[in-house]
This record gives C-alpha cells, sequence and structure tokens, in this order.
C-alpha cells in the first residue's frame, strides 16, 4: 500500500483479504483497503464491481466469507451495522435507510441508541446541522422532503454519532451542482476534523476533485490504488473499465425536424409515483430528434412519463399530440397504437413481470402487432417477436421461455429496448435507461437509442445522469418541482445553466427568450 | 415440479393427520383407511364422491379466475347460497312449469344470483377501491341470514312439519340420476365442461394473460395499460356465476328443496382447492377430488369411529399451510437456479 | 328515571359487547402496525374461546382458562407467524389457512363442550365502583375483562406513539428495509408484534366464551375476527379510531338484538353489523388517497432481509 504511511498513527480502518461469494458471483474476492485517518479515499469502480458489498461487510448489513477487517489497528468482528456504529463507522445508504412517515427528529432517533427525549435530540440535530451548514428542519415528515434534504437528514443523523469514518455510497447522484460543491465543501470540513471518508463512487471528475486516495475495483477485485489528483480522467477510466467501447458518435440534426410528439398541458393533477403536480408544460420533439430531461429524482419524472405514456389521462384531447393527432384523453394502449414507446426506468416488476417467460413479456406491449387475434392469444407469432428481440438485441438468456428474473440487468433492459423499438414506433419514451448498467450493456443501449433517432423516431429521454443526457441529446431541458424548463440546443447548453436550473431556479416562462435558445418555442 | 408443492402438502397433512388421529386415542391407519378407501368401496360412494367434488371444483374453478388477478373473493360460499335460492326460487315461483327450458333457466338464474352478489363487491372495489376480502365476507353472512329469513318465511312449506324449508321443487326442476343405485348427476358433468372452458380462458385468452400481469406485477400492468377495473369485474364475476351454478346443482341436485344449509362450506373449501390446484383448471379437478374424499372420508369416520366432522377443516387448514410451507421449498430452489446465472452481485 | 335506566344500560351492554371487538382489533392493529397483515383473526378468536371454554369447563378456574385461551391464540399466530415471516408465504393465503383451520381445530377441541355449562363464579368487576351511585350497578356488571380492554388500549396507544420500541414497531411497519439496514431485527420484532395479535384474538375469545355468553358453540364468533380487521381499517390504524369503531359495532349489536322480535324478522336485524361493516368501510375508502398513506406502507409485503 504505497499512499498509506506505514509509521505514525495506526490507519483508521484496514481491510484484508476479504472475500464474498454469492450464488452466482463473487462480488469481493481478496480485496485489501486501507484508510488513514483524515483520508478522503475513493472507492472507484463500475456497476457491479463490488463496491457496495464491500461497504456493506464493513457496515455489518452482511458477512465475509473470508478476511480480516482491522479498526484503528486492532482486528474487530463486525456483526452488525450497531457494532459498526459502536466503533464509530457512519453510512450514508444510495438508497436511504430511512422512514417516510416518521418525522426527521424520530428517524435521528431510531438510528441512535435509546433516547427518550426526542426535543433535546432535536436541538442537537439543529446544531450539528448549523455547524456544517446542512439545514434541517427535524419537525417535518420526511414523506414529504425533498431527495437532496433527505440526504442531509441521513448525514446529520450519522454526524451525531461523531464518526471517525463515513462511508458515503454514490452521494452525488441525487444532488444538483450546486449541492455537490456544498457536499463536497462539508466533508472537506469533517476530513478536516480528522474524520475519514470513504467515497464511494463511478465518477471520476468528482472523484478526482474531491478525493486524495482511490482504490479502484473491478469484477470484484482491486485493480489500482492512486492518488487521483494527480491521474487524469482517462487514465482512471482505463483503469476501472479495462479496455473502453469506443465512443458514440451522434450526428447533428441539419435540417429542423418535423413535429412527432407535441405537448400542451397547462397543468396535470399530482400523479406518478412521487406524487409531483406537474404545471406549464409545453415542448414538442421532432423525427428524429432526442430531447433530454434532466431532473433530480422525484420532481416530476414519473408523473411527466405516466402523463405521456397515457397511465394518466389529461382533461383535454389536445394535450397530447402523436403525430399532429389529439391522443390526450387516451389510455396506454390506444396511444400504443398510434406508435408510441415507453421505456421505464424500473425493469423488474415494471417493465418486465419478473415471474413470467420473456415470450410471455413480449405480448406485455406487443400485443397489438398481430400477437393476438381476437382476444385469443397466438403463441407462435408471441414466440417468435421474443425470439427476434433476443437475436436482433444480442439478450443473453436460455432462450424465449426463461424467466425474466432469471437475466441480469443489463440483458433483461436489452430485450426491454428491443421489444419497444421493435415495434416500429413514432415517438419513444425512455427513462434512465442506463441506470446501473454495466458499460458494455450501457453502449448498446445508448446505440440502439441513436439508432432510433437517426431512423426518424421522436425520443424523449429522462435521465439523471448529466453525462449520458450531454452524450445522446439535440435538445436538453430540466425538470424541477414539477415545471419544465425551455429546451436548450446541446452545442448551446452549458453544465452551470443546467445545474442552475436542476436546483429550482427555472426562467420565468412568460417572459420572452433570446433568440437561436429557445428550441421549443419555436422549432 | 408445478406439482410437488402440492404433493408434499398432501403428504404432511396426512402425516400430521395420523399424528392427531394418535393423539385423539385412535388407530391412524383404520382412520386412514376409512378416510380414503370408503369413498371408493362402491359405485354409491362413488356417486357420493362426485357429488362433492362438483360444487368444489365448481366454485374453485372461478375463484381461481380472481386469485390469478390478486382479486381476492372469499365469499364463494355467500354467492352459493345466492345461486341457489336465486335457482331454487326461480322454480318455486314456477311451480306448474315442467318444461325442458326450467333446469338451464335455473342454472342462469343461479349464475345471475351469485354473479348479483359478486357484483356489489367488484362495484364497491372498482369506484371506491374497498376491501374486497372483507366485503365478499361480510355478504356471506349476509348472504346465510337471509335464506334463513327466505326459509322461514316466505318460501316455508306447509307440510315441512314446522321445518324450515321449502317444498320439494317439481320432478322437472331436479337434476336426473345418471346410475341407478347412486346419486350421481351431471353437476359433475356441468364441472368438467366449466374446468373445461376455465382452461381454454387461461392458457389463451388475452384477458386471462391480462389478469394475470395484474396479478404477478401491478406496475407491469399499469405501465402496459391493462385496466384493474376490468380484472375486478371479470375476477369477481366469473367467482360468482361459478359459485351460483354449484348452488343451483346443490339445490336440483342433492337438496331438491331450500332449506336453511345448502352447503357444508364448500364455498370456503374451494379457496383451497383452488391454491391446491396452483389456480390451474386442471389442477383444481384432482385438488377438487381430494377436498371431496376429505369430505365423504370425514363423514364415513364420523359414523363408524365417532370421529368429529370438524377434523374436516382441520385438515383444510393443514392442507393450505403445508402448501405454502412447501412453496418456499420450492422458490427456493428456483433461486437458487436463478443465482447461477450472471447477475450483478453488487 | 327511567329511560335513564334504559339509556345507560344500552351503554353497559356496548362495552361489553364491544369488549372482544377491542381486543381483538388492538392486537391486529399491533401486528398490521409492524407491516403484518393477519386475516387469521376470526381462527384465533375461536382457538382462544374453544380453549378457554374447555379448560373453564374442566378446571373451573377462570384465570387459568384465561391465560389458557390467550396462548392458544397465541399459538395459531406462532403458526401463521412461521408462514408468511420465516416461509415468507402470502399474506391473505396464510390468513385464510389460519382461519379455515381455526375454525376446524376449535370445532375439534370444543366438540364435548357445546352444551356444558360453567361452574359458577364470584361477581367479577370492580367492587369500588360498585359502589357508586346510579351508575354503580350497571358499571359494577362489567367484567373485569372490559375494564382490562381499555386498559390495553390505553396502554398499546402510549406504546405506540410514546415510547421507543413503539416506534421502532412503527419504522418497521414504515420501511423494513431501511430499519433492516439500521440494525433493527425486522423478523424478530414482526413475529412479537404478530404473536401478540394472536394473544389479543384469543383473549377476545375467552372473554366471548367464558364470561360474555358463557357458553360453546362452533363458530361462536360468528365474524367478530372479520369484522375486528375491518375495524383496522375503518380505523385508518390509529388507535383511538379503534376503540370508537369496537363501540360502535358493540352498539349495534346490541341495538339490533333489542330490536329483534319488535319488528321483523330476527334475520334481518341479524344482518346489521355485517351491512354496517361494508358500510364503514365504504365511508372510509370515499376518502381515498388521504385514508391509505395512514396505512403502514409494507403491509402485506413480505420482507427478504438479505437484501
Amino acid at each position: 500500500m504505497p499512499e498509506v504511511p506505514e509509521r505514525g498513527p495506526p490507519l483508521r480502518l484496514e481491510l484484508q483479504g476479504i472475500r464474498k461469494a454469492f450464488p452466482a458471483v463473487v462480488a469481493n474476492d481478496g480485496i485489501d483497503l486501507a484508510v488513514a485517518p483524515g483520508s478522503i479515499h475513493a472507492l472507484l469502480g463500475e456497476n457491479g464491481a463490488g463496491k457496495s458489498t464491500l461497504m456493506k461487510i464493513v457496515y455489518g448489513v452482511i458477512r465475509a466469507d473470508a478476511g480480516r477487517i482491522l479498526w484503528e489497528g486492532a482486528p474487530v468482528d463486525i456483526a452488525s451495522p450497531s457494532d459498526a456504529r459502536a466503533l464509530g463507522i457512519g453510512m450514508v445508504f444510495q438508497h436511504f435507510s430511512l422512514f417516510p412517515a416518521l418525522s426527521v427528529a424520530e428517524n435521528i432517533a431510531l438510528a441512535l441508541p435509546a433516547t427518550r427525549d426526542l426535543g433535546a435530540l432535536s436541538v442537537r440535530a439543529r446544531e450539528v446541522s448549523r455547524r456544517y451548514g446542512i439545514p434541517i428542519d427535524p419537525a417535518r415528515t420526511v414523506h414529504s422532503l425533498s431527495v437532496g434534504e433527505r440526504q442531509r437528514v441521513e448525514v446529520v443523523r450519522n454526524l451525531l454519532q461523531e464518526p471517525r469514518l463515513l462511508i458515503m455510497d454514490e452521494p452525488t447522484s441525487v444532488l444538483t451542482p450546486l449541492a455537490v460543491r456544498e457536499l463536497f465543501r462539508m466533508l472537506r470540513q469533517l476530513a478536516d476534523e480528522g474524520r475519514s471518508i470513504l467515497y464511494i463512487s463511478h465518477k471520476l471528475d468528482e472523484v478526482r476533485a474531491l478525493c486524495d486516495t482511490a482504490t479502484i475495483l473491478r469484477e470484484g477485485r482491486v485493480v489500482g490504488r492512486v492518488d487521483p489528483r494527480r491521474e487524469s480522467t482517462r487514465t482512471l477510466a482505463e483503469r476501472m473499465i479495462g479496455a473502453a467501447p469506443p465512443a458514440l458518435r451522434r450526428t447533428p440534426l441539419d435540417r429542423r425536424p418535423r413535429e412527432r410528439l407535441g405537448v400542451d398541458w397547462r397543468a396535470l393533477s399530482p400523479g406518478g409515483a412521487d406524487g409531483v403536480g406537474l404545471r406549464d408544460l409545453r415542448f414538442e420533439v421532432g423525427g428524429g430528434e432526442i430531447l433530454g430531461i434532466a431532473g433530480i429524482a422525484g420532481n416530476g419524472q414519473s408523473a411527466l412519463l405516466a402523463a405521456l405514456a397515457g397511465e394518466m389521462r389529461a382533461a383535454s384531447a389536445d394535450a397530447v399530440r402523436i403525430d399532429g393527432e389529439p391522443v390526450g384523453h387516451l389510455g396506454v394502449r390506444a396511444r400504443r397504437r398510434r406508435g408510441l414507446v415507453h421505456v421505464p426506468e424500473e425493469r423488474l416488476g415494471r417493465a418486465a413481470v419478473p415471474g413470467m417467460s420473456l415470450a410471455r413479456n413480449a405480448l406485455l406491449t406487443a400485443c397489438h402487432h398481430g400477437l393476438v387475434r381476437r382476444g385469443w392469444l397466438r403463441p407462435g407469432a408471441i414466440s417468435a417477436f421474443a425470439r427476434r428481440c433476443i437475436d436482433t438485441y444480442d439478450v443473453r438468456c436460455g432462450g424465449e421461455h426463461a424467466d425474466a428474473r432469471t437475466l441480469s440487468g443489463g440483458n433483461l433492459q436489452k430485450f426491454v429496448v428491443g421489444r419497444e423499438l421493435l415495434q416500429s414506433p413514432t415517438v419513444a419514451l425512455v427513462a434512465q435507461p442506463t441506470w446501473g448498467l454495466d458499460v458494455r450493456a450501457a453502449a448498446a443501449i445508448r446505440s440502439a437509442l441513436l439508432g432510433m433517432r437517426n431512423e426518424g423516431v421522436a425520443i424523449l429521454l429522462v435521465s439523471e445522469d448529466l453525462d449520458e443526457l450531454f452524450e445522446l441529446s439535440d435538445r436538453i431541458a430540466v425538470i424541477a418541482a414539477g415545471r419544465l424548463s425551455p429546451a436548450r440546443r446541446i452545442d448551446e447548453a452549458g453544465v452551470e445553466e443546467i445545474g442552475r436550473w436542476m436546483g429550482g431556479e427555472l426562467p420565468d416562462t412568460s417572459a420572452p427568450e433570446r433568440t437561436g435558445q429557445d428550441h421549443a418555442a419555436s422549432p | 415440479m408445478r406439482f410437488a408443492a402440492p404433493l408434499a402438502a398432501a403428504a404432511a397433512s396426512v402425516l400430521f393427520g395420523s399424528a392427531l388421529f394418535v393423539f385423539l386415542g385412535l388407530e391412524p391407519l383404520a382412520v386412514l383407511r376409512t378416510f380414503f378407501l370408503s369413498p371408493f368401496r362402491d359405485l354409491y360412494s362413488i356417486g357420493e364422491l362426485s357429488l362433492k367434488v362438483a360444487p368444489l371444483a365448481l366454485c374453485a374453478v372461478g375463484l381461481a379466475v380472481g386469485f390469478r388477478a390478486n382479486v381476492w373473493n372469499i365469499g364463494a360460499e355467500g354467492q352459493l347460497v345466492l345461486g341457489a335460492m336465486a335457482g331454487g326460487g326461480f322454480a318455486l315461483a314456477f311451480p306448474d312449469a315442467q318444461g325442458a327450458w326450467l333446469l338451464p333457466a335455473m342454472f342462469v338464474a343461479g349464475a345471475l344470483g351469485g354473479m348479483a352478489w359478486a357484483a356489489l363487491p367488484a362495484f364497491l372495489k372498482v369506484r371506491f377501491n374497498t376491501n374486497e376480502i372483507l366485503t365478499t365476507l361480510m355478504l356471506t353472512y349476509v348472504a346465510g341470514l337471509l335464506l334463513s329469513y327466505m326459509v322461514y318465511g316466505p318460501w316455508r312449506a306447509e307440510s315441512g312439519y314446522g321445518w324450515p324449508e321449502s317444498e320439494p321443487l317439481q320432478a322437472a326442476a331436479r337434476l336426473p340420476r345418471l346410475l341407478d343405485g347412486t346419486r350421481l348427476n351431471p353437476g359433475i358433468l356441468l364441472a368438467l365442461a366449466v374446468a373445461g372452458a376455465g382452461w381454454l380462458f387461461v392458457a389463451r385468452s388475452f384477458i386471462a394473460y391480462r389478469m394475470e400481469v395484474g396479478g404477478m406485477a401491478a406496475g407491469a400492468a399499469r405501465y402496459a395499460g391493462f385496466g384493474r377495473g376490468g380484472m375486478v369485474w371479470v375476477g369477481l364475476l366469473a367467482g360468482g356465476a361459478c359459485a351460483g351454478l354449484a348452488g343451483v346443482v346443490e339445490v336440483a341436485g342433492t337438496i331438491g328443496k331450500l332449506r336453511e344449509t345448502i352447503s357444508p362450506g364448500y364455498g370456503f373449501a374451494a379457496i383451497i382447492v383452488a391454491f391446491l390446484g396452483r389456480l390451474h383448471p386442471g389442477g383444481i379437478l384432482l385438488a377438487s377430488l381430494l377436498m371431496g374424499i376429505f369430505y365423504v372420508g370425514g363423514e364415513a369416520a364420523k359414523v363408524s369411529l365417532g370421529l368429529p366432522t370438524a377434523i374436516i377443516g382441520v385438515f383444510q387448514g393443514m392442507l393450505l399451510f403445508f402448501l405454502l410451507m412447501s412453496d418456499l421449498a420450492v422458490s427456493w430452489r428456483l433461486r437458487w437456479r436463478a443465482r447461477r446465472d450472471p447477475v450483478a452481485g453488487a | 328515571m327511567p329511560e335513564l335506566d334504559l339509556v345507560l344500560a344500552i351503554a353497559i351492554a356496548t362495552l361489553g359487547a364491544g369488549t372482544p371487538l377491542l381486543l381483538a382489533a388492538l392486537g391486529e392493529l399491533v401486528s398490521e402496525k409492524s407491516g403484518v397483515l393477519n386475516l387469521g383473526v376470526e381462527g384465533m378468536m375461536l382457538m382462544g374461546a374453544a380453549v378457554g371454554f374447555a379448560v373453564a369447563a374442566e378446571s373451573g378456574h377462570f384465570a387459568f382458562a384465561t391465560l389458557c385461551g390467550v396462548l392458544a391464540g397465541a399459538a395459531l399466530a406462532l403458526v401463521f407467524g412461521f408462514l408468511v415471516l420465516t416461509c415468507r408465504a402470502n399474506q391473505v393465503a396464510a390468513g385464510l389457512a389460519l382461519t379455515i383451520f381455526g375454525i376446524g381445530a376449535s370445532a375439534l377441541v370444543g366438540a364435548g363442550y357445546t352444551s356444558r355449562s360453567l361452574p359458577a363464579r364470584e361477581a367479577a368487576g370492580a367492587s369500588f365502583v360498585a359502589d357508586l351511585p346510579v351508575v354503580g350497578p350497571l358499571l359494577g356488571s362489567l367484567e373485569a375483562l372490559t375494564w382490562l380492554s381499555l386498559a390495553c388500549f390505553a396502554a398499546i396507544a402510549w406504546f405506540l406513539y410514546r415510547s421507543r420500541p413503539g416506534l421502532v414497531l412503527r419504522a418497521v411497519g414504515d420501511a423494513p428495509d431501511s430499519a433492516h439496514a439500521v440494525g433493527y431485527p425486522v423478523i424478530a420484532i414482526r413475529y412479537l408484534a404478530v404473536l401478540f395479535g394472536g394473544a389479543m384474538a384469543g383473549l377476545g375469545g375467552v372473554f366471548l366464551s367464558v364470561y360474555y355468553t358463557p357458553t360453546w358453540v362452533e363458530n361462536m364468533t360468528a365474524g367478530r375476527g372479520w369484522i375486528a380487521v375491518a375495524l383496522v381499517v375503518f380505523a385508518s390504524w390509529r388507535p383511538a379510531w379503534v376503540l370508537a369503531g369496537a363501540y360502535l359495532f358493540g352498539g349495534v349489536t346490541i341495538v339490533q338484538f333489542h330490536l329483534q322480535g319488535v319488528i321483523l324478522a330476527s334475520q334481518i336485524f341479524s344482518m346489521l353489523p355485517y351491512l354496517a361493516t361494508i358500510a364503514v368501510l365504504v365511508a372510509i375508502s370515499r376518502r381515498g388517497e388521504a385514508a391509505r398513506r395512514l396505512a403502514p406502507a409494507s403491509l402485506g409485503i413480505p420482507f427478504h432481509p438479505e437484501r
């Protein structure tokens, strides 16, 4: 471990030869890791590299099959999260471990050793949140908080226990660029106080900006220990991914596209999973164009998609147009018959039925493509369509009769994307298409989307991944608190501005926009 | 693999049942012999068995349609009673009717009666999202009281020696006996036909596919635009119609009149039959055979060994317990097999 | 004042009729707050009623009989817990199985006791209350278990909203994955809640067969277990509303009892509690989303700890 001093104060945390095997995969294989006091240590790796598993072992959520954990020089056995907390380890989960129906104070109390006095606890929580510049209101119900606010609750909850090691699991995926800067400032403050930070990420820029040490994981093994400040993004990426797939090429639009999806919807009632009401939606997507929608999770994305897909109907038919035809009053299946397809964010349980075969899952949305006749199924046609998805999109599976749940995330997503795109759509709604996928599967999905764009499909791409949006979109807009910003052409859009919009500072849509930038208002 | 769990459940129930017999001071082998052999002792017993199998299979096939979509109709008992009242009441309303049309009309009336009793929970579920488990069950109690009211009041026979029951139904309203020396009636044929139709529906219809999606993944059904309301209506009405038919089979076949009790809990037992048959019409036929054996064997054991009939209920409950447990064992194996395929581990 | 006496008498009778519902519904409330929907309340009540009656008839020991009934309810709940918590079976199906099993098993236990009567026992109730003017004799006629059920209500309301274990219980029902990640033993907590629910249902059953009627008849709960489940929905998982609902239904039972034989046939009035159940369920579900949000978020969903 060349970056870590061998003498002096003992290491805060040292892992030796950690191994954890699941029935299908060895998630961690002989992992050594050393974190010094006051260090911000990155654990870098792409999805599926084994980062989360390793951190769950450190936090006592799961147990390692082999290996040793040393805490401040002494071997320890961490059997549960409360053991970890007793040692002084705190963890902020990527998917927060909060209780939505309870108040912030109650949420904090639940993570601390028995305390009876919620009032005193609230005072302490306010104090800590002020000290680190992360304001929270202990009386509010977590249910009513935004994703960013929820993360603050998680952080404060951990800080109240005076942790000497704080694990942050992909913390920036729910934050605006501005909030990311505040988070970094706070983490540096914590490190200056001598606390150690283990920062899990696959975002190279962040790691280079924040961390002093990085351990790089690939396929469950350590493939490098570096000082990220001295590396370039490219060298880090090569170590993290191995051979990177070729970059995509998006040819710019040479002409103004013809509208295929049009939306003019003054106000929508709350809907979708996040219960955010939509306001003042006016935009269109042209054929052969990808309109990217950026935004922090929970700002109305699911309501927007539900409204466009037809899961939520509009009061007026003109609210949504497909190829000029008003469809706002129609449901999902009627809109699909007019050429709309939809790749939702959630793969198992929404895009696919886990316990059904791929063939029967093909029937889920492709039913009006000759798979059903007069209300009766046509098994031959159904199997043939499923096989076509599998062959065309290189889905690795046990054939069309394999259950959807037996597929890996990437292969299932390829199947879902294939099922939707093989229906010769005119309009495609796509949400978080590469979330949680490894680099190769993600590249395959992205190139499939670009291919459809080049064939003239109008694609609405909702994503929380700004890099992905800038790579794929022709125009980009931001959704914040249920409102949609004007769309910028991608070559005129700046990350600064988009980030400000994501934080809720949308421009006043009633004011005239500078010409050439408001593509949505005058396509 | 598909039938491993039900078979294991049946075996475990028999094993635990034997232990129970020992506890009650009985010779388990003798009891089991009575239970499982007496239903097949002679033609008459087989006929009796078919009289139990028919209503069980009818109710269970109908319930399975709803269960597949997570529409929890557990009020088949009440829908059966309403079917019996509608079918039997139809015959009572036309005491002089002698034509061959009478029986089919009674079955139609019975099916409609059962559907009507299921339609209220369906409406409340679709309109107000009222829990159908509780409403169907409450309506079962109401149905029982309604039948009691009718046989104590308007339908009470003058010739009934004061018993709360109606006049016997006229000959044209009775199901014929198929075999001399038995009480076998065409009810079992109706059950087979309904199971056949149910199989076709489940295997090949798009509606059944949509309902299956709704049952397995509600989010996927919403995403695909498969409306929940239709599923609730189809699920409950199918259950109500089939239970109503079972009620007519009982009144026009075995009983021959309306009285305070029509069914010894067929509607509830059919819930277990439906699960035991894996919600599949073929499996349901087999499961209702097993359940029928419990009924016939239980009655024989009561007569010859003095065993309380309550033992049937104990067996039914145990069957479902063990079925749910063995499902776990089966799904563990499935999950283990799934994990051998590559999935992201972190 | 004969009218006042009648009103008081009806009120007192209502308290008695509401007691088994209150006990069973409070138990179900705790179970559901932890995220477990137990539809086997009817079966557990019947089991408690049968075992309690049998023990009381054999031993003449009422406290011991009560304890046995409670344990019988809890024993059935343990079977249910094993099914849904350890085996992760469908909670609806397992609850139905429990009810069917409970009906059969209670009939088996009670087979020899159908026409038996219980030995005499000393006057129940709190004697100091009986000395109060006017209401004294009536209140004094209340069973000790009725007072106990009120104490249970207060204790459970305090437990759920004022104590730390209660907070943990609600947290488990709200977000079991979070509770697991924070380090609470989700399955063990749910087992305790389910066992408590079974014990309370058993107690409700004992009250019915040993103190209230006192007789044993097959299926004597006549749907009270189901009404208790409905009460929890009606109450939107709030203890005070469970209390109010239990006495509302106690009142309906008493009123229909008094009206029977006055006008119309008895069966029509016997339908009242069931129809009233449907009516309140509709009334509460009409409130839609607002009411649903009060339900424990994980209600009915099996928990997989190895995630």
